[in-house]
């Protein structure tokens, strides 16, 4: 009897591997438990067991290939020697596919959603060559303006030796010190505060939360002192300091860990809320975040980290807080979104082009609050129908501000009731089935944009 | 210990194949203290614990089938598939989860000791906090509420030395976390955790005193998780030294020497048991991997009772 050793998943958001070492070899007897190769996943280097005992029989891929998708054979491991190196000798391995996409077969279909259309071919975001990661850009915006102004520093849980608990800080400490690179206790509320308080004093910290789901335990700090307190002081105390981290849904963490707060936190003046969908508007919208005088609250995407994307030429642009972009022109409908439903927002667009002939407008909000209203305006004038798509909850969302600024600046150019399409208003269920169901689906925008333009 | 092990061994197979996701931290390492603990625990006691609760619920006598149904996402896990490994619940045993975010199990367990002491049913609460979580301010907010109105609340620190890539000396200014209650006139002491025998003894006298209507005891457990801190931790922050330092006291090993030496089990009796217990988590992911998602429909159930 033999067994196939499959590459192993072994991250949450991990759609496939690099095998950089084997430390079995062929022939090789193995146990429960004995360490047998080395895997690069999307965020670290992980040891891979073998789970039952027997021989190698085959190694299916070589150190150095890279790209093999989660569940495919990897190794072969047989019960009985002698038997398996009969059988081997007729054995042609098929290695063609080291670097290939998904293999439908192979492919567990639990997985299969996790990056859905991130790594798609036809996107103009991910194809070029000369890109970076949003992972990146984020971490070499924090790098450049911590070169200029010696009064920022970073500071969380898991920023300075780890890494990062994505991987973010990567290289932060060793380049600027245990000083300005501050690993702290799983203590949100006090160094949050803590920050706060340097703010008011004069530094410029950047607060990163392991994920946003955390910062409600310092909630109260961010906004009780931080968005309040220039009020509260008659304008004598500012407090410039940025909160980022992973923000909204990353693949199967369930309700603790999969939250969106866009619309929590741009509901208080006070605080400004961006929220960046490539890796070009990330780095543009967080140096304005590190340079802005008011606390900026940066919502990033875990699952958006490995995408790729250009930057402009001019190393030291900015995206002025409070514009949205245009990702797309059209004139059919518009579609208003933030973060990572704008590449499902896209997605849908080619699907309503192709299908339905509709020319569909892609508004990418980036700034939460201030929001650009005037950019939202324009665009409903000119096509007369509108459908928002967000990853939160649907009640009270950032959505439900945009359908009360349209009726009340716009509402003789509506042609049809504007649709928000929404995450389901429950919390998040663990089951693959079910967080299926809940997210906002590509097939959930291209109904909703038939449906505002009455095509049934 | 070898159920709880044999279990999480096969969790971590199960997920490297995809079917089970998320999050995902294993106890491997730590068996001895969850079953010291258990062993002394009465029927209508109460435990809360952290999203590392495979081991908890194992120990507490619930089905590994089930477990691994939840773990897998289907209708028939513990959560009905909707809570996934960080938030299992099972009210019937008195196990109240299963908490993904730090240090809120804390008070969710003082609250849960409240009731016993309001409805006078001499029973009590066991709290786990891991020792990273013993850095969060709302774990002393519950110390002082426990030891201020002398709530029957067993507090145990797993102290497995890390919490994510920190160590407990990168965390907390005095290590001596169980010490962290004197301020709140609350009694603890330190144990190893590594041998189920002094667990046992350690549980046993604390969960006495707590019993008995003198407030709060805190029992701080030396442990090692073996694993990562998660299924995707490569766990860079120790050196291989230092684990196998830990891999040679394992507590099943430890336990396994006294019971021989001891003439409590014979060789031949432990190793039927294992064999007994790797079928019994065969089946049990067999009959997860058999069972259904939750239905469609299930997504719009139990957000309001
Ligand atoms: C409030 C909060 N902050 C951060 C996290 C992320 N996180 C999950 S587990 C963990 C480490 C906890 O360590 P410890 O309390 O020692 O428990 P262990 O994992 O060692 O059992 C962290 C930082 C979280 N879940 N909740
Ligand atoms: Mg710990």
């Amino acid at each position: 009897m033999s067994k196939e050793i499959l590459m192993p998943a072994l991250s949450p958001t991990m759609t496939e591997g690099n095998l950089t070492k084997w430390l079995v070899k062929k022939g090789q007897k193995v146990k429960a438990g004995d360490v047998i190769a080395e895997i690069e996943t999307d965020k670290a280097t992980m040891e891979v067991e073998a789970v039952d005992e027997g021989y190698v029989s085959e190694l299916l891929f070589k150190e150095g290939d890279i790209n093999i998708p989660v569940s495919k054979p990897i190794a072969i491991i047989s019960q009985n020697i002698e038997k398996n190196q009969i059988k081997d000798k007729g054995k042609s391995i098929n290695k063609k596919n080291t670097t290939s996409n998904f293999d439908e077969n192979s492919q567990n279909k639990d997985l299969s959603h996790k990056k859905e259309n991130l790594e798609d071919k036809d996107n103009p975001i991910t194809a070029s060559s000369n890109t970076i990661t949003m992972r990146q850009a984020i971490r070499d915006t924090i790098a450049e303006e911590m070169r200029k102004n010696k009064d920022i520093f970073i500071m969380g849980e898991e920023v300075a030796e780890y890494q990062g608990a994505y991987k973010v800080t990567q290289g932060l400490l060793e380049e600027f010190g245990h000083k300005r690179v501050i690993d702290t206790p799983i203590s949100e509320q006090g160094f949050t505060g803590l920050a706060i308080g340097s703010a008011f004093k004069g530094l410029r910290p950047i607060v990163e939360f392991m994920t946003f789901n955390f910062s409600m335990q310092a909630i109260d700090q961010i906004i009780n002192s931080a968005a309040k307190t220039l009020y509260m002081s008659g304008g004598q105390i500012n407090c410039p300091i940025v909160f980022r981290g992973p923000n909204g849904a990353a693949s199967q963490v369930a309700a603790q860990h999969s939250q969106d707060f866009s619309s929590w936190y741009s509901h208080c003046p006070g605080l400004k809320v961006l929220a960046p969908s490539t890796p070009y508007n990330a780095k543009g919208l967080l140096r304005s975040a590190i340079k802005d005088n008011n606390p900026v609250i940066f919502l990033e995407n875990e699952i958006l980290y490995g995408l790729k994307g250009q930057l402009s030429k001019d190393n030291d642009f900015l995206i002025p807080i409070g514009t949205a972009n245009i990702e797309k022109e059209g004139k059919d409908t518009t579609i208003v979104t933030y973060s990572i439903m704008l590449q499902k927002s896209l997605e849908a667009v080619k699907i309503l082009e192709r299908e339905f002939d509709l020319n569909v407008e892609v508004i990418d909000l980036q700034s939460l609050r201030p929001i650009d209203q005037g950019t939202i305006i324009e665009s409903i004038k000119k096509t007369n129908r509108m459908v928002i798509v967000e990853e939160s909850w649907p009640f009270a969302s950032i959505g439900s501000e945009i359908v009360n600024i349209i009726q009340k600046e716009a509402f003789d150019y509506m042609d049809s009731p504007i649709i928000k399409v929404n995450s389901a208003d429950v919390p998040m269920p663990y089951s693959s089935s079910l967080e299926k169901l809940y997210l906002p689906q590509v097939d959930d925008i291209v109904k909703a944009v038939k449906a505002v333009n009455y095509i049934t | 210990m070898l159920k709880i092990r044999r279990f999480e061994e096969r969790a971590a197979q199960l997920y490297g194949m995809g079917h089970i996701g998320g999050f995902c931290h294993l106890y491997i390492g730590q068996e001895a203290v969850v079953v010291g603990v258990l062993m002394t625990i009465k029927k209508n006691d109460s435990v809360v614990t952290t999203y590392r609760d495979h081991g908890h619920m194992i120990a507490r006598g619930l089905d590994p089938k089930r477990i691994m149904a939840e773990l897998t996402g289907r209708e028939n896990g513990y959560s009905s598939g909707k809570g996934g490994s960080m938030h299992m619940f099972s009210k019937e045993n008195n196990f109240y989860g299963g908490h993904g975010i730090v240090g809120a199990q804390v008070p969710i367990g003082t609250g849960i000791a409240f009731t016993h002491k309001y409805k006078r049913d001499n029973n009590i609460c066991r709290t786990y906090i891991g020792d990273g979580a013993m850095n969060n301010g709302q774990v002393f907010e519950s110390f002082n509420l426990a030891s201020l109105w002398k709530l029957p609340v067993l507090y145990i620190i797993e102290n497995n030395k890390y919490g994510m890539g920190t160590s407990v000396d990168r965390a907390a200014a005095g290590t001596d976390l169980y010490k962290r209650g004197e301020a709140f006139g609350i009694k603890g002491d330190k144990i190893d955790g590594m041998n189920v025998f002094s667990v046992i003894k350690a549980a046993d006298k604390a969960g006495k005193y707590v019993r008995s209507g003198k407030g709060p005891y805190i029992l701080e457990v030396q442990t090692y998780r073996y694993r990562g801190h998660s299924m995707s931790d490569p766990a860079q922050y120790r050196t291989k030294k230092e684990l196998e330092l830990y891999k040679n006291q394992d507590p099943i090993e430890i336990a396994k020497n006294q019971m021989l030496k001891n003439n409590l089990f014979s060789e031949k009796e432990l190793d039927n048991l294992n064999k007994k217990i790797i079928e019994e988590i065969k089946v049990a992911a067999e009959f997860a991997l058999e069972s259904n998602y939750p239905k469609n429909e299930e997504l719009y159930t139990n957000v309001y009772v």
